[in-house]
This record gives C-alpha cells, structure tokens and sequence, in this order.
C-alpha cells in the first residue's frame, strides 16, 4: 500500500540528513541539473518522492545513489535548499546497512573492495595499483581482457606523465597524523551510530 | 460671472527655436479674437505663474489657455482654483514630436501649421466651455450600507465606522460571523514573520462583539434588502427585517456577501456519495472545531486522512478558475490531524498544482517539515472499505503509476461561488426579471439596466482586479471579499477595508458633487435639453453604468450621482441634446471644423485623430517626449472615452476637409481595458454604421478607422498614425477639401 509513512519515517530519523526529503517539493531542478541523470535509474526527485511514498525496496535497491559524482550541481540550484548530494550518499549507506545494495554495483565495489583500501593503506592513491586491482577484482582472465582494452590509454597517459608506473607506493608524509585522523572518525562515526 | 479668457504661450523648452511665435500669437489674438496674449519665456516658473495670477486680479482673467506643455504635466503647477483651463501641447506634439523641423525647411513649415492648429483648437474649446456647477441635493447622505456579517462585511462596517461615517449592516442570518466564525482557525497571515507561522484563532468573537457594540453601525439582523431605490448618495434602500419592512437613506454600498461552497453532489467522479468517508472541507472544519476527527461511518479515530484539491476546480465540467484558498485549506486541515494524532496521524494532499501565493509558501514549508506528503496525481476510483474508510486509487504523476492508499477519510477541497447574482451585461433578456427572482437578488436596484450587478465573468460581479479593484459597474457600490473574487480571511480583511475607503470616498465626492471614479473631481455631469429627445433609448441602454432610468413614456431619468461623467450618452444620442458644460458635441465639432485645411492641391493631408484621455493621448504625448517623429499631418482632438464620440463628428470631418478619421481607443471584449467599461466597444459598433453614412457623401469607408491602443504601444503608435495617412493619400482626394 502506497503512502505507508513508515519507511518515510524511519528516513528522516536514520539516513544523513534525511529528514530534508520530506522538503521537496518536486520541482525536478535536481533532475534536470544532475549531469548523469540521464543514466539514472530515479533523479533525485524521484528518489524522494518513493521514500515519502513508503517505497523501501525501490529506493534502497536502486542503482541512483550510486552514480553521484558528487559535483553539487543539484545542490546549488535546488530552490528548496535541499543538501540533495548527501542525502543521496545517505541512502546508498542506508541501503549498505540494510543489506539491500546490490553488492556487485561497480561503484560500491570499487569504493569498498579498491579505493578504500588503496588510500588508507600509504595515505595517497596509487594509480597503477588502484587501476590493476580494479581490473583483476574479477580474476585474471577477465583482467587481462580489460587490460589489452585498455592498453593505448594506459601507454598514453603513461606517455604524457599522467600515470605512475610504479605499483606500490611509499606511504605520505605524516601518516601516523593521518591514521590517528581516521581512528577518531572511525570512532565518532560509532558513537553516533549507538546514540541513535 | 463673465469669462474672461487669457492666453498664455510659453517659449522655453524649444518652442520659440521651432515655431514662430509671433504668429502663433496673432492666431489667437486677430482669428481667434482672444486680446489678452502672453509670452513668457518659461512659463512654469515662479515667474511665469505669477505672471499669470497677477492678470487674474488686475484683468479678472477667470479662463486660462495655457499653450505650452503636455497637460500631464504641470498640472499643479498650472492649478488655478477653476476648471476652466485649457492646456496646448505645443511641446509635445508641435515640437518634440517634430524633430526634423530643427533642419528641413519643409518639417518646420508642417510644424508651424500643427501649432497654430492646436492653438485653434484650444481657443474655441476655451470659448465654447462653460463653469460645470457641482450637482447639489439637500437630501445627499453619508452612511455607508454593507450587506453581509460575514468577516468581510464586519471588517468594511467596522472600519468605516471607525473612520467616522455611520454604518447600516444588514445581515441575513440570525447572528453575525458567518463562515469563519464557524471556522476552527485559520491559516496564518503573516507565516513568514517569526513565530507566526501557526495557526491562528479566527478572532470572529471580538469582531462580532465589536461590531454588535460600536456606536455607529446600525445593525440589522435575521434582515434582508428588499430594494435599492435612487442613486448613490440618494439610495433609499428598504430594509425587510422579520417581515417589517424599514427605509434608509444611504450614501453607498458595500456588497460582502460571501461565497457558498461547490457542490460536492457533482463530485462523484471523486468519490463523493461513496462512501460517509468521503466529506468536504467544510465537513472536516466542523469536525476539527468539535475536537473529533473520527471517520464518519464509525466514529473511529481517523488518523489517515487524504486531501484531494482542485475538487471541482478549474475543470472546465465544474468551476473553471481557482479558488485560492483550498491548497492551504487542506494544509491547515492536515496540520490540525497532526496535531490531534501526533505520530500517529499519516496525511497526504493529492493536488494538480499547488497554489500558496505570496507568503503562503511559508505556510507550504510548514506543513511539508510537520510531516505532509504531497502528491501529484488524479484520483482515479474510490471505494468504501469493508472495514470503514476509503480505499483510493491515485494515477500519481510523480512516480507515474497508479497507486493505491487507504485512508480514514477522503476530504474534498472544494472551491468558492460567489453568493451574490449577477447579470451578463451582454444579454439583455436578463434584464427583465419576475418580481419572484427580483426577491432572490442581493439589492433588488431599481435600475433600468437589471436589478443586479453585471457579471464579469463566471458570475462575480465585474471589477477591474488590477486598475480598479472593488469597482463595478454601478457607481457608489463596492464589492468586497469573496463575493468579488475567491480568497481568504486574511485577503478578504484588507479587500474590505479597501471597499470601505472606496465607499468613503463615493459618499465624500458625491457631497461635493464630485465624480469618483476614473474621472475623480470632476464636476461635470451631463445635461438633457429635453424638448428634441425622440425617445429612442438609446443613451438609456448604452450607458455603461446604469445611470439613466427611463419613466414609462421612455423619457431618460438622469441620476447624476451614478453617472461616470464618460460622455458615453452624448456620443449616444442621435438627437445631440445631451451635453456637459465644457464638454459638448458642439465644441469639439467646432473645434474640428476649426482647422485649417488647406487645399487639395497643397498635398498635405489633413487627419482627425480623436484620442481617449486615458491611455491613448498618454501615449501619443510620451511619443513626443522620446522625440519620437509624429506625422505632422494628424490632429489631435482629446475625447473622454471612444464612447462619447458622437458620429456627427465624422460627417463634420469630412465636410471640412479632413482625408481620414482615426480613432484611438483601449481595448474592448472580454478582457476590455476601456476606463469605462462599454466605450470602446460601443464607437466600434457606432463606426460599423457610418459606412452607410459615408457610402452618402460618396466617400470610402476606409478613411475612418478606430485602433485599440495602449499606454504601452508608445513605439508603435507612430508607425501606425504614419500607415494610415498613407493609406488614406491613397484613396484620392476627398472631394470636400477646400479651395
Ligand atoms: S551531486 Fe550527485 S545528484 Fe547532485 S547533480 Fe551532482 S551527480 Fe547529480
Ligand atoms: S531541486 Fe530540490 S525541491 Fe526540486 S525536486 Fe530536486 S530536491 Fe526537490
Ligand atoms: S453614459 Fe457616461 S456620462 Fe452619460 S450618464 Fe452614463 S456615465 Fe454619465
């Protein structure tokens, strides 16, 4: 049954910043500013109007949050004022919690299983670790495929000092610094999560 | 007093490098046989004014012709305590207007010749005009009647009673309030200042109490009006209270009958009859004032409550405009359900578009925060549950599908009919009523015209939203709050306070014999030399604002207190025995035949062009003042309104020389922007004849024209004067021309 508040509900009290859905008044600014809305699934709009429509399993399945870049252009223009960008990573983490994201969505993967790992590991992304571990996350037969696709961009970036060649990298300056940085969120991320 | 009439020519602003003044001078002084001729360097200076009121004590000059600039401006400048002044747009027209004149020898000479014409035309108008004396009667009143207790009525009688005037309130109910006071509150006026965002008691009590109390409201309830006999100032309005009947003098009206709701019979389509669960807003308000939202075919708590909006709005099978009042109606109703069930309540708004103009959006911020889903969507069906409630299917735009709720109660937002009757001054089968339907009308006028106000459309009563809000077509009575247009409280509290003032201001005109509206202080009014009226009826029927009775041998009974002063029935009377004493069919064909046309051989066209005042001259004049070119072949004659052009004009026109007629007039139709209603529209239908008129003095048709124009048209108005003389060149020469 449609318009069942209880999801909307628990929206607004559990998801970052959530509580602003119930602000939207649909006027699709987002949708038409967000340079990838096309490949959407939902806009942004959308995607508000399901959760206030008690649609759980649309949203939180939906691939949409997951193709955010981030570049705020929503944000900006919303005329509601909507922080629609982390709301969106709002529901995508609300989906992870809730075991709904699909876990094979490319984002999330490379988010979880390679970027993470590769910055928190020395500090700084390396290049050329992000990308073979990205390309053989499926087993090397299908990275050697990608690979050999690959290969004249990799010599052109190589070429042009876009790219560094070397896959492991030393660890940044300070990394003791950066690590105690990370604990701490780590740690304020948990209290939230047990206040709430 | 004899008129002495003084003439004065100013020649700054470049009127003494363009024109020869010393002839412009001799055209008054020899031709036009005016002696007293002056010229002043700078006329509206303290100089030149003084110049001026020296001759009035040392000359007795009681008559003034200023030749100078537009008579849109200056005008205090050149106030002289009389209505006899006349003002020449030398500037704008023979001047500003006339930018080549400065290097071409020829522009100079056209020039010359248009300055000395309009001088012409401003001295015979001076010579034929007279001193319009103020209608006066001993028996003029000042009290204001408002019709209706109703929030809009109480707010108008106590306000004007506050500012002094006495007040006769008529109330047909046996209590004052009307629909607010069986209201449980209201949305907030003001919800973008700071904690005003809530909603707010209706405060119907205090008004009640205050009106019921005030020493100068005269108040009438369980009453009605049973005729409105008389004309503004003079309205003897016969009042039926229980069945005794009482007559009071009155001044002018305020009409704040109110609204009756739509009926929810025809909403089926939308669920109505479906089941007890499906009720209007109205019904919800009496709920939420007893402090019991429960489901109708229960009595359980309802907790889900869905708003459809438009209901019955903006539909072209039910009221065809918006209401708007019913989106923040159903969010005051959702918050009331939030407020009653807390957590629990779970409230949607199925809505088209929604509408919460100006600081309402506030409001609209409010109650989406507080928890209300909105939704954009249809109702598709509707169907009582087995277990109470409804079960709605919604075709939802947003997330474009059909969706299905189940809601305790379904409410309907319904729109607003005014509830007041009104006539399609378009049809005249109307007019004519029973004595039965008669009873059934708000004031029941005693107007030949119909004993209602005329329509505008959609059955409120006309009034210009914009330029003239309050106004109708029926002088000295004012409409106010939801009888005039849909609106809220809030609206209807400052509408009524603004018919209250226009009301004011009627009674305080009238008492100087004044006109009020658009021609305010104007202290003409028409005159009837009654021997030559044929009866023909005509001025009686065309006059746009009723103003004329007829007594049953069809004599026209003027009532001058209702007219417009427009002229509309000077235009009107084939007999040309109606006039104003300064502003008569005489004078302005005087003052047509007054130019000087000069023979055909010349090839320089002459054009009449009759401007109305109102917007057309405007624009002309600020045509000039851009030193836009004007053809210097056109002659400006200002008229009150298209209305008050009398076709014998055109024949004078012609006979003198003129090669083409032009009429510049406002919009009419539908959305008219005529100043007077009908003018326009009625010299569009006048001119439909004069062909016959023409086709006689074996002329073409096509030299006579009337063109709507607007204050805005100021870049195209030349063009389009600069079109029609060529088009008229080129019909031949007119056969009158002089020799
Ligand atoms: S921030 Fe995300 S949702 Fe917003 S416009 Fe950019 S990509 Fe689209
Ligand atoms: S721009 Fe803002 S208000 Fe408009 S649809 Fe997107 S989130 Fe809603
Ligand atoms: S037509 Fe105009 S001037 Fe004549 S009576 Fe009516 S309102 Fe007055």
């Amino acid at each position: 049954m449609a318009y069942d508040l209880s999801f909307a509900k628990e929206v607004y009290k559990t998801s970052e910043v959530g509580y602003w859905i119930k602000m939207c008044m649909q006027c699709g600014v987002c949708a038409g500013s967000c340079p990838l809305g096309p490949h959407w699934e939902h806009s942004p709009r959308q995607l508000f109007q399901l959760v206030r429509a008690g649609k759980m399993e649309e949203v939180l399945k939906s691939d949409s949050m997951w193709m955010c870049t981030s570049c705020y252009n929503c944000i900006v223009r919303c005329p509601r004022g909507l922080p629609i960008t982390h709301i969106v990573h709002g529901l995508a983490r609300l989906a992870v919690e809730k075991g709904m994201a699909d876990p094979k969505q490319p984002t999330r993967r490379f988010a979880v299983e390679v970027f993470w790992d590769n910055i928190t590991s020395t500090g700084r992304v390396g290049e050329a670790g992000l990308t073979m571990k990205l390309y053989f996350i499926d087993g090397i037969g299908p990275g050697i495929q990608r690979g050999l696709e690959m290969k004249n961009q990799a010599l052109g970036m190589l070429k042009t000092k876009r790219l560094n060649p070397i896959p492991f990298r030393s660890k940044i300056k300070g990394f003791a610094g950066f690590k105690a940085m990370l604990d701490k969120a780590f740690e304020l991320e948990a209290k939230k999560e047990s206040n709430a | 007093m004899e008129k002495k009439i003084g003439c004065y020519i100013c020649t700054g602003c470049g009127i003494n490098e363009a024109l020869n003044v010393k002839t412009l001078t001799a055209t008054v002084a020899k031709e036009q046989k005016i002696p007293l001729v002056k010229n002043h360097a700078m006329l509206c200076s303290p100089e030149g004014v003084e110049m001026i009121r020296n001759d009035m004590t040392s000359e007795g000059v009681n008559t003034f012709l200023i030749a100078a600039c537009s008579p849109r401006v200056h005008v205090e400048t050149f106030r002289f305590g009389t209505p006899m002044i006349e003002r020449v747009n030398l500037r704008e027209f023979a001047v500003w207007g006339q930018p080549d004149a400065a290097t071409d020898k020829d522009a100079k000479e056209d020039a010359q010749a248009l300055g000395e014409d309009l001088l012409r035309f401003g001295c015979i108008r001076v010579k034929k005009m007279n001193n319009p004396e103020p209608f006066e009667d001993p028996g003029l009143s000042k009290t204001i009647l408002v019709v209706g207790g109703g929030y809009s009525g109480m707010t108008a009688a106590k306000g004007a009673a506050d500012a002094g005037y006495d007040v006769v309130l008529v109330e047909k109910a046996v209590e004052l309030g009307g629909k607010v006071a069986k209201m449980h509150r209201l949305t907030p006026a003001n919800p973008s200042l700071p904690g005003k965002d809530g909603l707010q008691e209706t405060g119907a009590k205090a008004l009640c109490l205050a009106v019921e109390t005030h020493p100068r409201i005269k108040l009438y309830k369980n009453a009605r009006v049973k005729q409105t006999v008389g004309a503004p100032g003079l309205f003897d309005v016969t009042i039926d209270q229980a069945g005794s009947d009482t007559v009071e003098r009155i001044g002018s009206i305020v009409v704040a009958t109110g609204y009756n709701l739509y009926d929810p019979n025809k909403l089926g389509h939308l669920g109505y009859g479906a089941s007890p669960d499906v009720i209007t807003a109205w019904d919800f308000e009496q709920m939420a004032r007893e402090g019991r939202i429960v489901r109708k075919s229960d009595g359980l708590p309802a907790k889900r409550v869905a708003f459809v909006q438009c209901a019955g709005s903006r539909d072209k099978n039910h009221l065809e405009y918006c209401s708007s009042t019913c989106c923040t109606v159903s969010m005051k109703q959702a918050l009331y359900v939030i407020d009653q069930y807390k957590n629990e309540a779970s409230t949607c708004v199925i809505y088209q578009e929604i509408r919460t103009p100006g600081q309402l959006e506030d409001f609209y911020r409010k109650a989406q925060n507080e928890g209300v889903v909105f939704v954009k969507g249809d109702v598709k069906q509707v169907a009582a549950n087995s277990g109470g409630g409804v079960k709605v299917q919604v075709a939802d735009k947003l997330l474009r599908g059909d969706e299905s709720m189940e809601v305790d109660l379904l409410v309907l937002a319904t729109g607003m009919t005014p509830n007041i009757d009104t006539t399609d001054p378009n049809v005249s089968s109307n007019l004519n009523l029973s004595d039965e339907e008669r009873a059934k009308t708000v004031l029941n006028l005693d107007y030949r015209q119909g004993a209602s106000l005329p329509s505008l459309k959609w059955g409120f009563p006309d009034s210009h939203y914009i330029c003239f809000p309050y106004e109708t077509r029926r002088t000295g009575i004012y409409v106010a709050g939801p009888a005039r247009r849909p609106m809220g409280a809030a609206s209807s509290a400052t509408d009524a306070m603004g018919a209250a003032l226009k009301a004011i201001q009627a009674v305080e005109s009238i008492s100087r014999g004044a006109a009020v509206h658009p021609r305010a202080g104007d202290l003409s009014y028409p005159s009837f030399r009654k021997e030559g009226c044929t009866q023909c009826k005509r001025c009686t029927e065309e006059c746009p604002f009723g103003a004329i009775n007829e007594d049953d041998k069809g004599n026209p009974q003027f009532n001058p207190t209702r007219c417009r002063r427009c002229g509309t029935c000077m235009g009107a009377c084939p007999q040309k025995i109606i006039s104003f004493a300064n502003y008569s069919v005489d004078m302005i064909g005087a003052m047509i035949k007054g130019c000087e046309v000069p023979p055909a051989e010349d090839e320089k066209p002459r054009i009449l062009v009759l401007a109305c005042e109102n917007d057309a001259y405007p624009a002309l004049d600020m045509a000039g003042i851009n030193r836009q070119k004007l053809n210097p072949y056109i002659r400006v004659i200002p008229v009150r309104c298209l209305g008050s052009v009398n076709l014998v004009w055109i024949a004078d026109a012609m006979s003198t020389g003129y090669d083409g007629v032009m009429l510049l007039g406002c919009r009419h139709g539908d959305d008219y922007q005529c100043h007077f209603v009908r003018g326009s529209a009625l010299a569009e239908i006048r001119l439909s004849k004069v062909a016959e008129t023409l086709s006689r003095l074996q002329l073409d048709s096509a030299r006579v024209r009337l063109t709507e124009i607007n204050i805005m048209d100021v870049d195209r108005l030349p063009g389009l004067l600069d079109d029609f003389v060529k088009e008229v060149t080129a019909l031949g020469e007119q056969p009158y021309k002089p020799f």
